[in-house]
């Protein structure tokens, strides 16, 4: 029954997406299947973190044993990346039947919603690589349509960029799954990870390599290959926004931790990009925040910047080095969601998310902006708080490893973290407001007490759920290092799919 | 047929350079070809000898075809297909919002920082 039980968090959403086409036009229906589905859904990936834990849990699809048929695999780095999109699309789904109007619903929002986050599971998921292609298929076109809805002209100008990048990315990816199968005529990941060192030809794995690895860097938007994320991600509401930054651009570091720990072992040269490219990523990330006045475009560099640290991790390629960048992940994915959904919810108050035109908040909103300020410190990494630690980690390793080039650029984009967003909590919090407030411009306090709570709840729990990855850094520590240790020798996930050998 | 994977790739990429929203898709649809064919060539092209094994025998005594690259290419061309409808359905979007095909008649946002 548990190896089967593998498929429940891609099941459960299907099931719900599609019941949802049953309530096309029915608006609170499709609210309140949607909360139903991503609570079970959560629950499932629960149990599925838990039973984890110990065990591989493997799934052969349609009994073909592997390498032959398609495998599902859920090892540790799986069910933690599991169990943190079933808390932000959870979050993230009960805010947005507030947050969106209904038109958006009507189009088909919470279908989409939750095909988006279907194929987001089975990424995480899968073990093979044709198989992982597809289900970033499922992402892509999810998205597009997401992206899209309700086209504006801006929002529209954004998609345009979205769609032609993520198109040629897939292109690219197809490409080298095209080579690989060629050299080695295999699609499984760990019967690639088997075959992959025996190959005469080390040039073509090297390419190979490189073209996974621009393909992955679109989606994760790196250093050259970034500019569609700031032209776009500012477009679509934010809560959709929340879904794209915290899942979107970590999917594809997910891809690339997977390819880059199992089947390819990177080389001095790969290594060396990962440095460039991630000392590149975090200061172009770092300077277009500096003169930003928009929030929702000063939170897209933040995230272009910031995958530069997870890519300074993999760069480094230590086990302690890994340790970091997975907790970075976790802490990464809940705090970008948590803070595009404020986005949201300060444009509700004051109509505006320019910095000049806000100011004000902390004396209207006290309690709120206490808890936005939780957040935006555990953003920048002040000590006790889930930034933190990771860094640490980070910057260890690079001293360690001598990589001082790289330890500048890691705080140097630490330090402009730091400043903007100072600099955001004094212009939007403390400052005077610039005009006076009127019963009109604050949408928020007309709104019903269940639809303010439907709005706060969400931020509350992911403010908790970062306080508990800062406050309760021993336990994530732990599970970090299991997960890097498994990522680091990747013997223990061959040996368990192949062989059928589950036991960590 | 390498050079037909070579031609198609960089008519593509050359395509996508350009201005025209048009030549874009096309550029895209080019790729997408040639990516297709990439896999049915580097997974080894076998004449004639269909993967069903013959009544008579348990086994295969023959080297046969690999049907998994053809697999492969017909879920990419599926894939490719319903992401090109989107694309010509957004692009005709973005032609009746903006009135123009010229891609750079898109590049007005940086105006406010």
């Amino acid at each position: 029954m548990m190896t089967n039980f593998i498929l429940a968090p891609i099941f459960v959403h299907m099931i719900t997406a599609i019941l949802l086409l049953f309530f096309w036009q029915k608006v609170q229906a499709q609210k309140i299947i949607s909360i139903i589905g991503n609570v079970v859904a959560f629950a499932a990936c629960v149990l599925l973190f838990r039973a984890a834990q110990d065990n591989f849990l493997i799934l052969h699809a349609g009994g073909w044993k592997a390498p032959f048929g398609i495998t599902f695999v859920a090892d540790t780095f799986s069910s933690i990346m599991v169990l943190l999109t079933a808390i932000v699309s959870l979050t993230v789904g009960i805010y947005s039947t507030v947050a969106l109007n209904v038109s958006r619903i009507k189009f088909g929002y919470f279908f989409l919603f939750h095909f988006l986050i279907m194929g987001l599971m089975g990424v995480f998921l899968t073990g093979d690589i044709f198989n992982l292609y597809v289900w970033f298929e499922v992402v892509i076109i999810s998205s597009f349509v997401l992206l899209t809805l309700g086209g504006k002209k801006m929002q529209m100008e954004g998609a345009v960029k979205y769609v032609t990048m993520n198109m040629l990315a897939s292109v690219i990816f197809l490409t080298a799954i095209g080579v690989l199968y060629g050299i080695t005529g295999t699609l499984n990941m760990a019967d690639l990870a088997i075959k992959i060192p025996n190959i005469q030809n080390k040039g073509l794995v090297s390419v190979t390599a490189l073209l996974f690895f621009a393909g992955f860097g679109i989606k994760s938007a790196v250093f050259p290959l970034y500019f569609w994320l700031p032209s776009s991600y500012h477009t679509p509401p934010s809560a959709i926004a929340a879904i794209f930054s915290g899942l979107l651009t970590k999917m594809g570091i997910y891809a690339m931790i997977r390819v880059f720990t199992l089947i390819f072992t990177p080389d001095e040269f790969i290594l060396n990009v990962f440095i460039g490219i991630a000392v590149m990523t975090l200061i172009t990330g770092a300077l277009g925040t500096i003169n930003k006045r928009s929030i929702r475009r000063l939170m897209s560099y933040l995230i272009v910047c910031h995958i530069g640290y997870l890519i300074a991790g993999m760069g480094i390629y230590t086990e302690l080095a890994m340790v970091g960048v997975i907790f970075y992940l976790m802490h990464d994915m809940i705090v970008k969601s948590n803070l595009l959904m404020i986005t949201g919810i300060i444009q509700k108050i004051r109509e505006t998310i320019d910095m000049q035109r806000l100011g004000g908040l902390y004396s209207d909103y006290p309690k709120l902006s206490l808890l936005i300020a939780v957040v935006l410190f555990s953003l920048v990494g002040i000590p006790p708080l889930s930034g933190f630690w990771p860094k640490i980690y980070l910057f260890g390793e690079a001293f360690k490893s001598g990589q001082y080039l790289l330890l500048g650029a890691i705080i140097f984009a630490s330090f402009i973290t730091l400043f903007v967003v100072a600099r955001m909590w004094s212009e939007v919090f403390w400052k005077p407001s610039p005009k006076p407030l009127t019963e009109e411009i604050d949408h928020f306090a007309q709104l019903k007490f269940i639809n303010k709570f439907a709005l706060i709840f969400p931020i509350t729990v992911l403010t908790l759920v970062s306080l508990y990855i800062g406050f309760g850094a021993e336990t994530i520590i732990n599970l970090a290092h299991k997960t890097a240790y498994e990522l680091m020798n990747p013997s223990l996930y061959i040996e368990a799919v192949l062989n059928g050998n589950t036991t960590k | 047929m390498v050079l037909l994977v070579g031609i198609l790739y960089s008519a593509g990429i050359y395509l996508m350079l350009r201005r025209s929203m048009v030549k874009l898709l096309i550029g895209l649809l080019l790729l997408g070809n040639g990516a297709n064919i990439l896999i049915f060539l580097t997974g080894g092209l076998t004449k004639g000898k269909p993967p069903i094994i013959d009544s008579a025998e348990k086994t295969f005594v023959d080297a046969y075809a690999d049907p998994v690259p053809q697999a492969l290419i017909l879920t990419a061309i599926v894939i490719s297909f319903a992401l090109t409808a989107f694309a010509i359905i957004l692009l005709k979007k973005v032609y009746e919002t903006t009135g123009s095909d010229d891609l750079d008649s898109l590049n007005i946002q940086d105006l406010d920082i």
